[in-house]
């Protein structure tokens, strides 16, 4: 948290420095691998990556309100489940062209977020979690229900189709895809990032950390807190659009409650309140399982469940804080050396 | 009239079930003070226990009460060996550790008992009973076994010193430590109770939903609402929430929301009550000092 307290204008020591550089020089050949990334792997690899970066941004998403404000949601699924929904229904029933119904998605997200948001601001620790987790349950039976089967195709789900690389470019499908969610979660991350390290996020946290103190210090609560649900629902209805763009199928059954656990797990070991650990939980949660079902179908939810108490106990910042654990460690190693020799 | 007097029959059958599983999450909740996600799960486990204790040739009764021991080990070894390990108070971390431990006995259970949907057998006649024709001998049957378990579980915690010690180890667990009350093991206690009453009401339910992994999700779900109505510290209250509930879901099934949306009254009753009156019918109101 010290980096996000400092404020921008103090000036950085020489050491500081030289690591800002290294940082930065870190994510552009990490944003230039992420780009050459589908012109060396399998268009079905290239498929799966595309489900890292929805999940990144879902996780992201779901570490603002969690990781960052402290606000327990078991239910995520639920937005994701909206946002893949509105993407879905736009496109079939309306023909609005795919790019279109992200936006449409994250808005009414927010919109949503936001509304569930209030009453939740009565709710604390485990009761939060507690009506979190009942709206997961519900959503694949709302999303059944009669009422609305004539736009959702009720338990059938609806079927869009893979839209081809624009402008002629000599790109699949699949590449265009990716290419396309890479930047929707490159601009995605520059906000969260943005809003994280600013006013807002310091907000946030204090209001997680010492919530009296928090509003003791003129911290509008009830304002940052809804307005944490509604922008974290608006994170995952992104992703939700994205990755029913990129599966071309939507049906309620794939967002039932374990869609919102496995987001769970995502933040947890890639790292509560931190915004690379999205990345870290979006490999996790896309790849384990694959690997996972190769010995049992009841595999996947077994390790998922064994690294939520795993990690809990030996590393409950994740693997974004074991490395800056590693890192520190190696750090000060090297300059024991330096004054010792 | 008559079809409605089916409903709420019928209700109050299913209530009887939503009752002992909410009885198991305020007994946790008595303890600890926490909201077990993994109850259902817990029960879901201890079921299939018995399912196999009875494929093995075992009697109805001999399996039961194995398994109310086992379930009981089962808790007892939860706080032990994980909860108490725990040394932090977050109730995120705490929450994450629930949530882990109902993936893992979802999972574990479909690994070895695999996921097709089993027939669990009861104990009580086929057919109604005493001439009438609203409730099945194994509903009656149910809603009696409650009654007995909210019965023994007020003679204990009232009549016996072990109750007494336990009441005081969750309510003031330094004064408890500091007149000898071995509070580490009156929690261990609590949740090796809730285990087996969880347990009880799994071998209840399984009758009627079949035994596959997943029949607690719903279930826990009316239970939540069902102690968050009874008030989440006051096991009487469980009780009646849990008829409650049954009534209210069925009966807002059939007339209002329709079979399909049945969750969506749960997920209703938990948000509502939690809005407007935490402590619920029975409860008594949390009050936390700044």
């Amino acid at each position: 948290m010290s980096a996000v307290a400092r404020a921008a204008d103090t000036p950085l020591s020489p050491a500081a420095a030289s690591r800002r550089r290294l940082q930065w020089i870190g994510l552009a050949v990490v944003l230039v691998a992420a780009c050459a990334l589908p012109f060396l792997v399998s268009n079905y690899r290239t498929f799966q990556f595309t489900l890292v970066l929805v999940y990144a941004i879902a996780l992201l998403g779901l570490n603002i309100l969690t990781g960052y404000n402290g606000q327990i949601s078991l239910g995520h699924g639920a937005f994701y489940a909206i946002g893949a929904y509105v993407a879905a229904i736009l496109m079939d029933r309306f023909g609005v062209p795919y790019w279109a119904t992200v936006p449409v998605a994250g808005a009414l997200c927010l919109a949503v977020g936001f509304l569930f948001g209030l009453p939740a601001l009565r709710l604390e620790g485990h009761y939060l979690a507690l009506a979190t987790f009942a709206l997961g349950v519900t959503m694949p039976q709302l999303l059944k229900h009669k009422t609305l089967e004539q736009w959702t195709g009720g338990v059938q789900g609806i079927v869009i189709v893979k839209p081809d690389a624009p402008f002629g470019l000599k790109l699949s499908p699949d590449q265009w895809l990716y290419l396309f969610t890479l930047a929707i979660t490159v601009v995605m991350f520059v906000i969260g990032w943005n809003l994280i390290r600013g006013r807002v996020g310091r907000a946030l946290v204090a209001i997680r950390d010492q919530p009296i103190a928090a509003s003791a210090m003129g911290i509008d609560t009830a304002r940052y807190k809804s307005l944490a649900f509604g922008v974290s629902a608006m994170y995952t209805g992104v992703a939700g659009s994205l990755g029913a763009i990129a599966i071309q199928f939507v049906a309620p059954d794939s967002f039932a409650i374990g869609l919102s656990i496995a987001l769970l797990t995502g933040i947890v070991i890639g790292g509560l309140a931190s915004i690379p650990g999205a990345i870290f939980g979006a490999f996790f949660i896309q790849f384990i399982p694959n690997v996972a079902d190769q010995i049992s179908k009841a595999a996947p939810w077994a390790i998922y469940g064994i690294f939520l108490i795993g990690f809990m106990f030996l590393m409950p910042m994740g693997i974004n804080g074991a490395i800056r654990l590693g890192w520190a460690r190696f750090r000060h190693r090297k300059s024991a050396q330096r004054e010792g020799g | 009239m008559d079809a409605f007097l089916h409903q709420v029959v019928g209700g109050l059958a299913t209530g009887g079930i939503y009752a002992s599983v909410a009885l198991a999450l305020v007994m946790i909740h008595q303890a600890t003070h926490l909201l077990n996600f993994a109850q259902g799960e817990m029960a879901m486990f201890s079921t299939y226990i018995a399912w196999a204790l009875i494929n093995a040739g075992v009697p109805y009764w001999a399996a039961f009460f194995l398994t109310i021991g086992f379930a009981f080990v089962l808790g007892l070894a939860l706080q032990h060996f994980v909860m108490r390990n725990i040394r932090s108070t977050s109730v995120l971390q705490l929450v994450i550790v629930f949530i882990g431990l109902l993936v893992i006995f979802n999972s574990v259970a479909g690994w070895i008992f695999t996921y097709t949907i089993k027939v669990f057998p009861s104990p009580f006649p086929q057919g109604p009973l005493f001439g009438q024709k609203y409730m099945s001998a194994h509903e009656l049957g149910a809603i009696g076994v409650t009654m007995l378990v909210l019965l023994v579980l007020w003679a204990f915690f009232r009549f016996t010193s072990l109750g007494l010690a336990m009441r005081a180890a969750a309510q003031n667990p330094v004064s408890s430590r500091l007149v000898g009350i071995r509070v580490a093991w009156m929690l261990a206690l609590g949740w090796g109770l809730a285990a087996a009453i969880g347990a009880i009401a799994g071998m209840m339910v399984a009758p009627i939903v079949y035994l596959d992994p997943n029949m607690m999700a719903g279930i826990l779900l009316y239970a939540f609402a069902a102690a968050l109505i009874g008030g989440i510290d006051s096991p009487g209250g469980a009780v009646v929430g849990g008829f409650l509930v049954g009534v209210l879901e069925n009966v807002l099934g059939a007339y209002v929301v329709g079979n399909e949306l049945k969750l969506g009254v749960a997920l209703v009753l938990i948000v509502g009550v939690l809005l407007v009156r935490p402590s619920g019918l029975f409860g008594s109101v949390q009050v936390t000092r700044v």
